[in-house]
């Protein structure tokens, strides 16, 4: 008897080891081994580079959906190679913050006029700082920002490519 | 043509199982004597298809034949030679392929060796094992077949992760699936003795010769894993409890078990049925090993592309051989006989038994670190990340008893031993290892109050065991292997208690000053190598009476586009100076990492003492007498 309810106990368990590490097969794996789920601190302000009207960084994120933020740089020449995917996004009306890393805000706007502007809205970031809050390392970087949580889903270090672009439309439109 | 061939000999290799399947299984339930002739020419047959077929890969890819599918994704022309190689089994589908290769071989090793063993307990094992290579075949024909055609034909491949073009990561995992391979050798077999009911002390040295060789195999295969951790990825250290490296660590800690309790069954005839857990755990541990790597369910810079399916099958795959193997365990159980043995507190078999209980413990803290975080997320969603302090805190209390146990449960007699009269000698070892322990433990600032007794007892077990050679009956193996493993505990003890590091920007031409030491960047070349840029730095670190140049390396490969730091480290018998930079974006600014690690080379040099002994095992065949 007590053989059969070692049996019986030693089944159970196999069995729900079985469903949980099914289930586990399906949850979607969004994030990279870095430590993501650390939240934005919103608090924060900043300086636009077209108006240089000093905003809240909250006021930039749409609260009821995903959002774009691209770390960039006018002397970065990785940038420069990633600007032509940015454009395609943009043309595909997906918004993008962008943050302009160590510039000079003459620079900045000199390669947005050259190449288009991909931004909804650019803020500036003389010293670094804001992009650190971000968990940046340099540049390109881009995050997708849940506007719900402000918890980071994706982070790409890198230029983008047109690689990305399925992945990216997926996370944008799973958060929404 | 090499794809067909590749693809064909497969198709030919799962007729071949599915015969000796049946064939094996009819034969088991007659009572013939000897063993039909077919086993052996079909055996030999399905393995000479298993080859062809992997060399037709290796074939594939040393051509660049970019109409496979599998050699277009992980390979390049520029690649050198060695590469293109080992990149046959770099990726999912080839690895598999050297699995299945490994699997077949072995059960044919296996059939030239037991010529003297009970022909159903041979037939079963057959059975068993080709149950296995079955599913393997059929997973690899279904979802993973590495000889999937590509039309048009690409004119150039993707490239192989330039981080794995390494000399350590190449050979790293054929030898670490000869391990894991090893262990469904162990598992048939063990599954076959609970059937026929041979286990006994004469199964316990048929067997014990796989074991061993599985677990050379295995503890190789984990330390140049841990090597190539070291050089190549950079980051300074040797273990990172990554969930992938776990992987393969929870079944050596099964496979050490039972290493030590096969002993007792063929020196004492008992544990028999905890042999035949350990046997059936082992290689379960060893599948999973493969599913939480393949399935991708794990995030861990190691994980491949992942495909669900793969890993529904694999799942499904591993769950029916653990159903099976606990159905047969609990049908066959009466079979076992326990002619009461009384085991004694003062045995050798107690000490073995607490070596199994330990190993037992450092296996849940590592299986629980890993599987948790899954579990976790599907019950409730929720993502953590279980690191280092976990398995630190929960691993490093217990090696004190451990330690304890290790410096006298090896020299305890069977069956019932004594206390002697109070041996002096280990009193004036233990005193030595106080007076050295004060020694080093004066020289740091960083130690706590655990890592008195830590350091007190790993000298107290170097000594015992060094000791032993001189004077203990034991094999001479099992000296060589103690020895390596209380050295690796020192040294890993000791290189965690001095490591120290600086981190820091650094411009051509700054100086940092760091533990009376000054790192100086000189200057940074940039050159245009093969496949790849390389920026080469020079660093200078003056000690106070001496200095030597370190050049660390960033290497960006184009095919894909990588980055990758190339640490320069500086190895002595003592301590390792290990520098590494990366570029910053900024202002001509490069990170620079430089850590002092001392004795790591006697982390690599005691792993190999561990193998080298169990190596020294399996070829004396006269070790029978202790």
């Amino acid at each position: 008897m007590s053989k059969n309810i070692k049996f019986l106990g030693l089944l159970l368990t196999l069995i729900i080891i079985f469903i949980i590490l099914l289930k586990g097969l399906n949850v979607p794996k969004d994030y990279s081994n870095e430590k993501l789920n650390s939240k934005i601190d919103f608090s924060l302000n900043a300086k636009k580079l077209f108006s240089d009207e000093i905003i809240n960084i909250s006021d930039l994120f749409d609260k009821n959906s995903a959002s774009i933020v691209n770390i960039w740089a006018s002397w970065c020449a990785p940038c420069r190679e990633e600007h032509q995917f940015l454009m395609k996004l943009k043309d595909m009306n997906i918004n993008i913050i962008g943050i302009n890393y160590k510039d000079s805000p003459k620079n900045a706007k000199n390669f947005l006029s050259l190449l288009g502007n991909p931004y909804s809205e650019v803020i500036t970031d003389n010293d670094g700082t804001k992009s650190i809050e971000f968990g940046a390392i340099g540049v390109p970087e881009t995050f997708i920002i849940s506007g719900k949580t402000n918890e980071i889903i994706k982070k790409y270090i890198g230029p983008l490519t047109s690689d990305n672009l399925i992945e990216i439309k997926n996370l944008l439109k799973k958060n929404a | 043509m090499s794809n067909y061939l590749g693809n064909y000999s497969l198709y030919f290799a799962l007729i071949a199982s599915v015969y000796l399947i049946f064939k094996s299984y009819l034969d088991a339930n007659s009572q013939n004597k000897y063993l039909d002739k077919s086993f052996i020419l079909i055996t030999s047959i399905q393995t000479i298809m298993i080859t062809l077929s992997f060399f037709s890969l290796v074939a594939a890819f040393v051509i660049s034949d970019f109409s496979n599918e599998t050699v277009f994704n992980n390979s390049h022309t520029l690649k050198p030679l060695f590469y293109k190689v080992s990149g046959t089994w770099g990726n999912h589908e080839g690895s598999l392929l050297l699995w299945l290769l490994v699997l077949s071989i072995f059960l044919f090793i296996f059939l030239l060796n037991s010529r003297s063993q009970d022909t159903k307990y041979k037939l079963l094992t057959i059975l068993f094992q080709q149950i296995i290579i079955s599913g393997f075949l059929v997973f690899i024909l279904l979802t993973s077949n590495p000889f999937k055609t590509l039309y048009p034909i690409p004119s150039e491949g993707l490239g192989l992760n330039p981080i794995l073009q390494d000399p350590a990561l190449a050979i790293h995992p054929p030898i670490l699936y000869l391990g894991y391979v090893g262990t469904s050798i162990i598992f048939s077999a063990s599954l076959a003795s609970m059937i026929s009911g041979n286990i006994g002390d004469k199964w316990a040295r048929h067997i014990k010769k796989w074991v061993l060789v599985s677990w050379v195999f295995l503890t190789i295969g984990i330390l140049l894993g841990s090597i190539w951790a070291y050089y190549e990825l950079g980051w300074g250290g040797f273990w990172f409890w990554d969930p992938v490296e776990n992987v393969s660590l929870m079944p050596w800690f099964c496979l050490t078990a039972l290493l030590h309790t096969v002993i007792v069954l063929q020196k004492r005839n008992s544990f028999k049925e905890w042999t035949i857990i350990l046997s059936i755990t082992t290689f379960s541990l060893s599948m999973s090993g493969t599913f939480l790597v393949r399935s991708g369910i794990l995030n861990s810079i190691h994980t491949f592309a992942n495909d669900p399916s793969r890993g529904l099958f694999i799942l499904s795959f591993l769950f029916i051989l653990i159903l099976m193997s606990i159905l047969i365990f609990f049908f066959n159980q009466n079979k076992i006989s326990n002619a009461g043995k009384e085991n004694f507190i003062l045995s050798k078999e107690t000490a073995i038994l607490v070596n199994n209980w330990f190993m037992m413990f450092f296996l849940s803290v590592v299986l629980v670190g890993t599987i948790y975080p899954i579990f976790l997320e599907v019950l409730n969603g929720s993502k953590i990340s279980v690191g280092p302090p976990f398995y630190h805190n929960l691993l490093i209390p217990f090696l004190i008893p451990f330690l304890i146990f290790m410096s006298f449960g090896p020299s305890l007699k069977w069956i019932k031993d004594k206390i002697k009269k109070f041996n002096y000698n280990i009193l004036i070892i233990f005193f030595i290892s106080l007076l050295i322990s004060y020694v080093i433990l004066t020289k740091t600032e960083n130690s706590f109050l655990l890592s008195i007794p830590l350091i007190v007892l790993s000298i107290y077990l170097l000594l015992v065991t060094i000791k032993d050679f001189f004077v203990s009956r034991s094999s001479i193996s099992q000296k060589i292997s103690h020895f390596g493993f209380s050295l690796l505990i020192t040294s890993i003890l000791l290189n965690g208690l001095f490591s120290n590091e600086f981190n820091s920007n650094m411009k051509v031409g700054d100086e940092r000053i760091f533990n009376e030491k000054v790192v100086k960047l000189k200057e940074v070349n940039v050159t245009d190598v093969d496949n790849y840029k390389s920026l080469k730095a020079s660093f200078e670190v003056t000690n106070k009476n001496s200095s030597f140049a370190l050049h660390p390396e960033v290497r960006i490969y184009q095919q894909p586009l990588t980055i990758t730091s190339e640490a320069d480290i500086k190895t002595t018998l003592f301590s390792d100076n290990f520098l590494v930079f990366n570029i910053l974006k900024d202002d001509g600014y490069y990170n620079v990492r430089y850590q002092y690690k001392p004795l790591m080379i006697w982390i690599w040099i005691s792993t190999i003492f561990i193998g080298f002994g169990g190596l020294l095992s399996v070829i004396r065949k006269n070790e029978q007498k202790y």
